[in-house]
């Protein structure tokens, strides 16, 4: 069961502070740690989920990932769907 | 190559003011003493998190008896630990809940006993504890941590598993974990007066789905069911020596808590480092992989699937741990998990009184088994 979540290009994510964001040196790679439990991110996931500051708006974000890599040419639909999934697990929240 | 432990479970005393009639302590809790100092708990966080151990449970007994235990809990996450205190509630204080936010904790789980004072007391053997959970999971939310309430499930109060969501979504619980007991030491001992009905477990079901419908993501509902009800055993530990360390409170270390009981000589961390322990010990490798199996495990196509169940399980009901768990079908000893159903559903009150978790009780009962 989800709840479905349209989003907002002006919003700015963050992370749920009932979740944290670490990188984890035996897992090689960024994880989201919760109660009792461990997602281990992708390096995508990881790199999005580390823009999400609270300030940084979703079209920055996308922005920023678009300058980082100008060669991924689906990357604004594929860090959308990222985020529409994030904010529907509640990792992400936004004001 | 052996995977680094995902868990450490600081069992930092086997004290506790509550006497819950299946505790998942050992019966032995009398003669098991000698606690671990600070500075070795230190050292084993450290070289557990050294592996690559990331989750961090303070559990017990009850954790919050111990006087080092902001400390320890200071000192895990700032060894990057996702640290989690597994707490009845008895003994917190909205200082304390402030302290420990302070030093660091990521997460608290309060365990209650039912949804009602009356009952909750009565199966916590304590006269005020519902009253005192209450306050302290408010005070809880208040500060912002996530919270999971754990209820363990049992005959005598399964059936008010509505009011217990109820409660759950009113005390704003993020998760709430509906454990059925699982029969391991003093649950064992009392298993005819906590093994549920089929037809309870099946009414149960129902309600938690609805639950689950009605609260999605805001709510989520664990829901562990008891094992003597499937025809295939469950993953135990998600495999032995796998994911999980636990060390108790006299610095014994085990691949679950319940281990302690098996004919295996378990190291203790005041001998050996956790890197020894994890990846050497003779215990810890008794039941990787599979050459330990025996048939029907053997040659079972399902043998990965559920890596024969739970050595525990197997050893407490066959004497044999490198027996399949009887609750497998497949199991020539599945005959002793039916008679324990076929009694279940017979019994229509309680007739066996509850053997409450404590001191006196620990040593009688060490006493008849000499």
């Amino acid at each position: 069961m989800t709840d479905s979540v349209s989003l907002k290009l002006g919003w700015s994510p963050r992370i749920n502070p009932h979740f944290r964001l670490q990188w984890e040196e035996a897992q090689q790679a960024k994880v989201l740690l919760y109660p009792e439990g461990m997602i281990k991110l992708n390096s995508s996931s990881g790199e999005i989920l580390s823009l999400c500051d609270g300030d940084t708006t979703i079209q920055d974000i996308i922005d920023e990932l678009k300058r980082i890599f100008p060669k991924e040419e689906t990357l604004e639909q594929d860090v959308l769907e990222f985020l529409s999934v994030a904010f529907e697990r509640r990792w992400l929240i936004h004001d | 190559m052996t995977n680094p432990p995902f868990w450490l479970l600081a069992e930092l005393t086997y004290r506790c003011p509550l006497q819950c009639p299946y505790c998942s302590n050992p019966i032995e809790i009398a003669q098991i003493d000698k606690e671990l100092d600070t500075e070795t708990w230190v050292r084993v966080m450290t070289e557990a998190r050294g592996l690559g151990a990331v989750q961090l449970g303070f559990s017990g007994g009850e954790p919050l008896v111990r006087e080092d235990l902001t400390d320890l809990v200071a000192e895990g996450r700032r060894l990057g630990y996702y640290t989690n205190l597994i707490t009845s509630g008895i003994g917190l204080n909205a200082d304390k809940v402030a302290a420990l936010k302070q030093a660091g904790l990521d997460h608290i789980q309060v365990s209650f006993q039912a949804s009602t004072e009356e009952l909750n007391d009565l199966i916590a053997g304590s006269g005020k504890a519902f009253a005192q959970k209450v306050a302290m999971a408010k005070e809880i939310k208040r500060l912002g941590y996530p919270m999971v309430l754990n209820f363990v499930l049992h005959r005598q109060n399964i059936e008010q598993v509505a009011q217990i969501l109820q409660l759950a979504a009113e005390l704003q619980a993020d998760y709430v974990e509906l454990a059925n007991t699982q029969y391991y030491g003093w649950a064992f001992h009392n298993r005819a007066a906590l093994l549920p009905s089929l037809q309870q477990l099946l009414d149960a079901e129902v309600v938690v789905q609805a639950y689950r419908e009605k609260f999605g993501e805001r709510m989520k509902i664990i829901f562990v069911v008891p094992d003597y009800y499937e025809n295939r055993p469950k993953r135990c530990m998600n495999g032995w020596g796998n994911i999980f360390l636990t060390v108790a409170p006299d610095g014994t270390a085990l691949p679950c808590h319940s281990a302690r009981q098996l004919p295996l000589e378990f190291p203790n961390v005041r001998d050996w480092n956790i890197g020894h322990i994890w990846r050497d010990s003779p215990s810890f490798n008794a039941f990787r992989g599979d050459s330990w199996m025996r048939e029907p495990c053997r040659t079972c196509a399902e043998k990965d699937k559920d890596l024969g169940g739970c050595r525990c399980q197997a050893f407490m009901l066959t004497g044999d741990p490198t027996n399949a768990d009887p609750v497998c079908a497949k199991s020539p000893h599945r005959q002793l998990i039916n008679d324990a159903i076929e009694q279940a559903q017979q019994v229509a009150e309680n007739t066996q009184p509850l053997r409450f978790r404590n001191w006196r009780n620990s040593k009688e009962l060490i006493a008849s088994s000499e």
